[in-house]
């Protein structure tokens, strides 16, 4: 259909979409020179647009200095030996049992982690976009101020908490309930409890967000049209918190893949999970190459993780509240 | 809006009804807030281990923290650390966040992603890919080198925060200044700055927390005397545990309940400013 539209009428089809500046229709047109006035504005501009950009210089420097050499310089390490050859060993060395078991571990541990978030982190922001405000705010400091708190002194309580002589373990003793220490940490489940804890209020404030947006008048008229509460949660309700469901999980599920704190601290050594993996092969065996190959495999399953997430969901990074 | 109390119709639902739900959030609230409490009272018990509650209450844990020389030292390298950092983070964010906020076009997209990519990319590659290149340039160890993996990591923060605040302002503020013959310097100085105030220091908190509580780049890039506060506390606690981290830690909840309480106060002021 287009082939026999004539070239200048496409041109015109496209323009208007873009956002088109004095200088850029100045010199589409073909008018430089043409207008001398209408050129300097043009000029005028383009230096305005060029000074506003180089505000974000001293940032963009920065961040690229630190951030992106360091990550540019580890993906050379892990590509190229010691002669600067090409080398595919480092990344082959990933299928070893060691690596392919501590891939497995973390993923294990994301979903888990993700899981339990979503069953615990839905109900909770369910009730906490329904209650009144007041109410609502109260509830809502217990989600901050985990948040607020740093991970390294919250993981330390869990550890004081559930740890053999810990507190649960004490009571449970007295309480006559158990006969022997329980295990309840320096394993999977500890690292899955700390990490649940620390993750929940990312689950919690996109589900908030989303669920306090959700119209209630959407509710009473599918009760009007004789849904039953149920009927009304299922079909109106869930369905317009999907987004922020996606967006909780998407962020918990990333996060977890790179984790390295609470694994390192609750997992008493048995969790080892791909971050530490990292971790270890420098400060044990100061292989560079290998740590680099596992650090970039991290980074990819985590861009792709959110690429997909965001193919699969339509996601706008932050999570739309539209 | 909420009646419900007692039923209207028959399919309603009753607070009744929602019982099992308060029960269940009421315990998932417990779960959250207890490991953020249950640090305090233990930190003022007189024993060697930690007990809870406390058998005899002391304040010996919290002499050890202020009779250490190392605590003291790694405290005052985390202060300064965070408040160079968060200045760094704020005035290098914000004046990106207003270029930003006033171009568009790829090269815009572009710097944008770059500048948001701490956020993005996880902790423990910054800490290896940051170590790797301080061996090689000396920043290792260092008070510098620290001070920049920490701004760039809050960066994204400030820019996020102050983006939010340029997306309500109008700009034509700014233009009407100008046209008075403000230049645009000035201009941005005088009216947008101004407006902006609550913005910028709800982004400079973030920033701040983001420096202060940072652990895994501390664990790889500094050591001995430019020792963080929360690098003691990981080996403290990894080694085997002497209560003073249980002190410090309170300290360290103390300080996030006077942030939080210091950024609600700044969202309610900004949404009366909106109003």
């Amino acid at each position: 259909m287009n082939a026999d539209l004539p070239p200048r009428q496409k041109l015109q089809r496209v323009k208007p979409m873009k956002e088109v500046s004095l200088y850029t229709r100045t010199r589409d047109r073909g008018a430089s020179g043409e207008d001398p006035m209408v050129r300097r504005l043009a000029m005028a501009e383009l230096k305005e647009r060029w000074a506003l950009l180089s505000l974000t210089l001293p940032g963009f420097i920065l961040v690229f200095l630190v951030l992106a050499v360091p990550l540019g310089w580890l993906f050379w390490l892990s590509a190229f030996d010691s002669n600067g050859a090409l080398t595919l060993d480092n990344y082959l060395r990933l299928l070893r049992p060691v690596y392919l078991s501590s891939f497995l571990i973390t993923f294990q541990m994301a979903f888990c982690v993700t899981l339990v978030c979503v069953l615990l982190g839905y109900p909770l922001a369910y009730l906490l976009s329904q209650l009144p405000d007041r109410a609502s705010q109260i509830c809502m400091a217990f989600v901050l101020l985990p948040f607020w708190t740093s991970i390294l002194v919250r993981t330390y309580a869990w550890l004081v908490l559930l740890q053999r002589q810990g507190v649960i373990n004490n009571w449970l003793l007295d309480l006559g309930l158990i006969h022997e220490p329980l295990a309840l940490v320096n394993n999977f489940f500890g690292t899955v409890v700390g990490m649940v804890h620390v993750m929940l209020p990312f689950m919690v404030l996109p589900l908030y967000d989303k669920m306090k947006n959700i119209d209630p008048l959407l509710m009473s008229a599918a009760a009007n049209c004789g849904a039953t509460p149920s009927q009304a949660f299922r079909q109106v309700f869930l369905r317009l918190s999907l987004p922020g469901l996606a967006s909780g999980i998407t962020l918990v599920f990333v996060i977890c893949l790179g984790f390295y704190l609470t694994p390192a601290l609750l997992g008493g050594g048995r969790v080892s999970m791909w971050s530490m993996k990292i971790s270890d092969t420098i400060a044990l065996y100061g292989n560079w190459g290998a740590a680099s190959a596992l650090g970039v495999a991290l980074l990819v399953a985590t861009v792709l993780i959110l690429w997909g997430m965001r193919k699969l969901f339509g996601l706008n990074g932050q999570g739309r509240t539209d | 809006m909420f009646k419900l109390n007692q039923a209207v119709t028959p399919t309603q639902i009753t607070h009744a009804h929602r019982l099992w739900l308060y029960a269940l959030v009421g315990l998932i609230l417990l779960f959250l807030i207890i490991p953020c409490l249950i640090v305090i009272p233990m930190s003022f018990s007189a024993s060697q281990y930690l007990e809870f509650p406390p058998r005899e209450w002391s304040l010996r844990w919290y002499e050890a923290y202020l009779g250490s020389p190392e605590w003291m030292m790694a405290t005052w390298v985390t202060v300064k650390v965070a408040v160079i950092s968060t200045c760094i983070a704020t005035v290098l964010g914000t004046l990106a966040a207003y270029g930003l906020s006033q171009v568009r076009g790829s090269a815009a997209k572009l710097v944008n992603s770059l500048m948001m990519l701490p956020m993005l990319v996880p902790i423990i590659l910054v800490a290896v890919g940051v170590f790797f290149v301080y061996s090689r340039t000396g920043l290792n160890n260092s008070i510098t080198g620290l001070v920049l993996a920490h701004s760039v990591l809050a960066i994204p923060f400030v820019l996020i925060a102050v983006g939010n605040g340029l997306q309500g302002y109008d700009m034509n503020q700014e233009m009407a200044a100008r046209s008075l013959g403000a230049s645009r310097p000035w201009a941005f100085l005088t009216v947008t700055l101004p407006q902006l105030r609550l913005s910028i220091c709800s982004g400079a908190l973030f920033a701040f927390i983001a420096s202060f509580d940072e652990v895994v780049i501390a664990l790889f890039i500094v050591g001995g005397e430019s020792s963080t506060l929360p690098r003691r506390m990981f080996a403290n606690i990894r080694d085997q545990i002497d209560p003073t981290v249980a002190a410090v830690s309170t300290l360290m909840i103390v300080l996030s309940i006077l942030l939080l309480v210091a950024m609600q106060y700044i969202k309610r002021l900004e949404r009366r400013q909106q109003h």
